[in-house]
């Protein structure tokens, strides 16, 4: 077994690498690659990077007997150290700035510069969630404006802007319907999920306290209107279907099956994370949806940043719109922007559920967001949605005859092309053409996902991406898929050039080190 | 359009491939009746960057920045200074912009970091385990809530008075989708948090007493005696922390009994932005919770070479796996606010962020001392960090209002936290930080003196 | 020594009143490494069908069900240490539970090795 705290970096103990043609450095570096240790084994508790006077011990004290006792054991690192430092971790990640991403169902766009500006804006970012309203009239502005676009490109009539990520999103739109069920006293129970509706529409329905069914796709990878029609019924509250759905296809009888679920009393949930695909295209409201959440992280292009803080605005239909959570803002008719909270949502606004986080949602990502939209208006808005799936279908039909597209033959797909492992050799599978491209220079798709194809392979390229970017990724695909097909055994072992090899994740989940136990063995 | 790469020719030679004759004839599944043939009317066309930034400059200008102020607000937002270099960190490429990292071999930087964040959080808080954040502190409050049900198989909650408003009622709205219960009473205008009444209500039905740390009211209460109440009962304390920099100076609430601590991060590298994006930090005491832990956790392991590298792991846990069984609704986590926490963290170290710690509570006893000279104030508080409460012989929030006007963000009414009245209409909770100087402290006395005169 | 087969992929072997439960190699090789595994507390009791005992790999986790009714006498303690040993060894050292055999009648029905081979033959 390999030690636990091998270190890439031991002075004087040079990285055996039995690679032909690779010279092992006596520091582990490989020029511009540079391995970085911890920087808990890099700083001391005596180092600082910043200038603070020095604690005079004899200051009046009114922390009572509840004074630290116990060192907190926190290294520090001078400001140039601290520079370089995360300077060298930055270099072992891939990036939207550094190349094409091509993550199904992640939408993975250019993060433009301006929006970073405006969101620095002192009047943004050195505001207090709590101060009077009448300093944060611009804040309101905002909130309101882009409220304004949310609910004018999806055709519905308000929405609630402070659920944190998609997820919350999608869990405040499931408790809306549930409060407007219950206004109305009516106690469903069951919620029905698609079989190829993301992972997190189940969990969320369920911690809303709803049973979960799924509901069978059709062959040609779309909700089987039947079946749905046929378990509708009185204890059914509503059904969760994402759309373009997981299969890169557009739910073409998604008005019927809305139609249905109304006429059975039940509303409409509809997952807006491939909202990119149909942006200024179809208004999700025409389709009779009740509540869809939009990732302001995916379609309006605010930056992902490594996991987070994403952002999750739920619009909502007429029948939704009175409970929504707090807070938010309303435009009166004289024009007034006024923000409802707890003690002035009274008699005015009765049915709102409650409080899903502590103050008005994802601020700093509201201005990116609206920088974003501004700068695209809608005309631009429907000109990227259209170059999202130009781009997927130009994918799709680029490596269709050296891949197995599952509903290649159902039409053009919308915004990302799915491909399966079908023909590849024995033992090859969607892992080793992942690992392959990260050899390639690009970041894998989305694997395994979703669940209906075997060894699914989601490429959604963005509208951010030139034609020579897709025709070198085309070049890049055509040859792994080749290399998959004839059962290249150096596929297995990708990737060959990245900062690490293939990780241990059995060794990781068996015993987890989760923070540094304190040992340096380097 | 300046962020769309593809030229017409491009777009004719992409079709000419496809086979089909127009962008248009891509939606081909969208029913003809619902198919939009051009922008969606009454809204703006594309505009250029200097436009665009006109009309946003326009807005911002809208609101008084915390700078342009003598500025005291807290309540579990915090203003401290951060460093110029943790904004230029941040703003990385490679860190902005890449994703959650799923596909390690390229995402070493943003799961080194997340270890080293993971590391910090619980070294701060005193804990075995942290995990790499959630969406913010309300958030990961109530997920502490309904894991400390999980492992007690209990649901009645009892939630100390000196907790966050927000924080409860984000709760209460959760339990109402849930069989859990919360118990809370409204807290008492009182110079000490009331542990004593806090602790005869724990019973052996409680999955967990909830206290926040210093509470709402900047009070700080006896951890250790609590959480021993609760132990005895079988039930497990949660600590909420709503301003890391206290425990530079505090004892951490993990050395005191806590078995769930949870926070919000913000005031470590984040800043104000009108409460969001923030930063939920979650940890443990008892590292064989582990499994019952929310939020994503990333961990160490070795590559194919042998050499050390980080995974995020454990993630059965989470909802992509499990589904209905997930840990917690949690898909993402604060990513980027955990860079900035970590970068600043790093950057401090325990010297600067011990050094912060005094600066800030040397500041708050300063302010506190010459507020109470005020005719018409007195400082609630026994026992405070860098916030305390005044109770004015008046309604706080017009005062408050009034100071707006003249440029003085005198700090958070407990009336706007508390609507219903109680005497908490007077007390108006008053945050110094070390962005506060003495001069400010005048500005605030001299403004509140007339005011309530 | 009888021992039965389920279509959940686990073996039981009775020996008197007393039931030793794990699941097969079928089952393991389907689940890949094992991580990690939940076995029952000592006393708790079982109804036939019933959710006993977590087993997870690094990408999946599957609940693992009560073949038969019955009282926990005993989880393997070595797993909390070892869950490899499902992978190494699932039908000897890589047990997960014993119980009381609360109703003998309920083994009836449940397959034979010979059955539960071509079974798992049907699968594939």
């Amino acid at each position: 077994m390999n030690k636990m705290n091998a270190s890439g970096w031991k002075p004087g103990t040079p990285v055996s690498v039995d690679n032909e043609g690779d010279y092992p450095t006596v520091t582990g570096n490989k020029a511009l690659m540079l391995e970085e240790r911890l920087v808990f084994e890099l700083g001391t508790r005596e180092t600082c990077g910043v200038d603070l006077p020095e604690p005079d011990a004899s200051a009046p004290n009114r922390l009572g007997k509840f004074a630290r006792r116990k060192p907190i054991d926190l290294p520090g690192l001078s400001e140039p150290e601290t520079v370089r430092h995360y300077t060298r971790l930055s270099r072992q990640n891939y990036a939207i700035d550094l190349g094409l991403f091509p993550l199904g169902s992640c939408t993975m766009k250019h993060n433009p510069r301006l929006n970073e500006k405006v969101a620095r804006m002192p009047g943004f970012a050195d505001v207090h969630p709590l101060q009077p309203v009448d300093t944060i009239k611009g804040a309101l502005g905002v909130i309101d404006e882009l409220s304004h676009w949310l609910i004018e490109l999806t055709g519905m009539s308000a929405v609630a802007m402070s659920p944190k990520a998609g997820a919350h999103g999608e869990l405040c739109g499931i408790l809306c319907i549930r409060a407007a069920l219950e206004a109305r006293g009516d106690m469903r129970k069951v919620v029905l999920v698609p079989e190829s509706a993301h992972g997190t529409n189940p969990a969320t329905a369920a911690f809303a306290g709803y049973e979960v069914e799924d509901i069978p796709a059709a062959p040609d990878g779309r909700v089987d209107l039947d079946a749905l029609k046929a378990r509708l019924g009185p204890d059914v509250a509503g059904v969760m279907i994402t759309n373009p759905n997981t299969c890169g296809l557009f739910e073409k009888d998604m008005k019927a099956i809305s139609d249905a679920v109304h006429a059975a009393g039940g509303l409409v949930y509809c997952d807006g994370a491939n909202f990119n695909a149909i942006m200024g295209r179809v208004r999700p409201g025409d389709l009779g949806v009740d509540a869809m959440h939009i990732n302001l992280h995916k379609t309006f292009s605010t930056p992902h940043g490594g996991g987070g803080p994403g952002s999750g605005p739920v619009v909502l239909s007429e029948a939704l719109a009175p409970f929504a959570p707090l807070p938010f803002v309303v435009k009166d008719a004289d024009g007034e922007i006024r923000l409802v909270e707890e003690e002035n949502v009274g008699d005015e606004f009765p049915g709102s559920f409650g409080r899903m986080t502590a103050f008005h949602g994802q601020m700093g990502m509201f201005t990116r967001a609206l920088t974003y939209i501004l700068s695209h208006g809608a005309d631009g808005l429907r000109q990227a949605s259209g170059d999202a799936v130009l781009n997927a279908n130009y994918l799709l039909r680029s490596l269709d005859d050296v891949l197995d597209a599952p509903f290649g033959d159902a039409g053009h797909c919308m915004h990302e092309a799915l491909f399966s492992d079908h023909g590849f050799a024995e033992g090859m599978s969607t892992l080793d053409v992942a690992k392959g491209l990260i050899d390639e220079g690009f970041h894998p798709m989305t694997m395994y996902f979703p669940l209906v194809v075997h060894g699914a392979m989601l490429v959604e390229p963005t509208e951010t991406e030139s034609k020579a970017t897709l025709d070198q990724f085309v070049v890049a695909m055509r040859s792994l898929a080749e290399r998959a097909k004839a059962g290249d055994e150096t596929l297995k072992s990708a990737p060959h050039h990245a900062p690490r090899a293939r990780l241990d994740e059995a060794h990781a989940a068996r015993k987890p080190v989760l923070a540094w136990n304190g040992q340096d063995d380097a | 359009m300046r962020y769309l790469p593809l030229t017409q020719p491009d777009r004719q030679a992409m079709l000419d491939v496809i086979g089909a004759a127009s962008v248009d004839d891509l939606f081909a599944d969208v029913p003809n009746e619902h198919y939009l043939d051009g922008p969606v009317e009454g809204l703006p066309l594309a505009a250029g960057e200097m436009a665009v930034e006109k009309h946003m400059r326009r807005l911002s200008k809208q609101n008084l920045a915390a700078a342009d102020a003598a500025f005291f607000c807290g309540a579990g937002a915090y203003r401290h200074h951060v460093p110029a270099t943790v904004d230029h960190i941040i703003q990385r490429g490679e860190f902005l912009t890449a994703y959650t990292p799923y596909q390690p071999e390229i995402a070493q930087g943003t799961l080194q970091m997340l270890f080293e964040f993971q590391t910090q959080v619980a070294r701060l808080y005193g804990c075995a385990i942290a995990n790499a954040s959630m969406y913010d502190g309300s958030t990961a409050c109530w997920e502490a809530i309904v894991m400390a049900a999980r492992l007690t198989k209990r649901n009645r909650v009892l939630m100390s008075g000196g907790v966050h408003p927000h924080y409860v009622s984000v709760a209460q709205t959760m339990a109402r989708f849930t069989p859990g219960h919360i118990d809370y009473e409204l807290p008492v205008l009182a110079s000490e948090p009331g542990d004593a009444a806090l602790i005869g209500r724990i019973d052996e039905e409680t999955s967990c007493v909830v206290v926040q740390y210093p509470d709402i009211m900047g009070r700080i209460p006896d951890l250790q005696r609590i959480a021993d109440a609760a132990h005895d009962k079988g039930a497990l304390l949660i600590v909420v922390n709503t301003e890391p920099v206290a425990l530079g100076a505090l004892e951490a609430p993990g050395n005191l009994g806590a078995d769930i601590v949870v926070g919000e991060g913000q005031a470590i590298g984040v800043g104000l932005q009108f409460g969001g994006p923030y930063l939920g930090l979650f940890a443990i005491t008892n590292p064989k919770h582990v499994r019952q832990m929310p939020g994503r956790l990333c961990g160490e392991t070795v590559d194919a070479d042998g050499k050390r590298g980080f995974v995020l792991t454990l993630s059965t846990r989470e909802q992509h796996i499990r589904r209905e069984k997930a840990t917690s609704n949690i898909c993402t986590n604060s990513g980027l606010c955990a860079l900035a926490f970590s970068v600043h963290m790093t950057l401090l170290g325990e010297k600067g962020l011990t050094a912060l710690a005094a600066e800030n509570h040397r500041l708050a006893c300063v302010a506190a001392d010459r507020l109470e000279r005020v005719p018409g104030v007195s400082v609630l508080n026994e026992a405070f960090f860098n916030e305390f409460t005044l109770v004015l012989d008046k309604e706080a929030r017009p005062i408050v209002r009034a100071l707006a006007e003249k440029g003085v963000l005198a700090g958070v009414a407990l009336g706007r936290l508390f609507p219903d009245g109680e005497g908490r209409e007077n007390g108006l909770l008053v945050t110094v930080t070390e962005t506060v100087t003495e001069e400010d402290i005048e500005t605030l006395a001299i403004a509140l003196e007339e005011a309530l005169a | 020594m009888p021992r039965y087969f389920t279509e959940e992929h686990e073996w039981i072997d009775v020996e008197g009143d007393s039931a030793t439960i794990g699941i097969t190699d079928y089952a393991q090789e389907q689940l890949g490494d094992i991580v990690f595994v939940e076995t029952p507390q000592t006393g708790t009791e079982l109804a036939k069908g019933a959710e006993a005992a977590v087993v997870e790999s690094v990408k999946a986790a599957s609940d693992v069900y009560a073949p038969i009714s019955g009282t926990v006498t005993e989880g393997n303690a070595a797993l909390d240490d070892d869950p490899e040993l499902v992978n190494s060894s699932p039908e000897d050292e890589g047990w997960f539970f014993r119980l009381t055999v609360s109703d003998a009648s309920e083994l009836e029905g449940l397959m034979d090795e010979a059955a539960y081979k071509t079974f798992c033959e049907g699968l594939d």
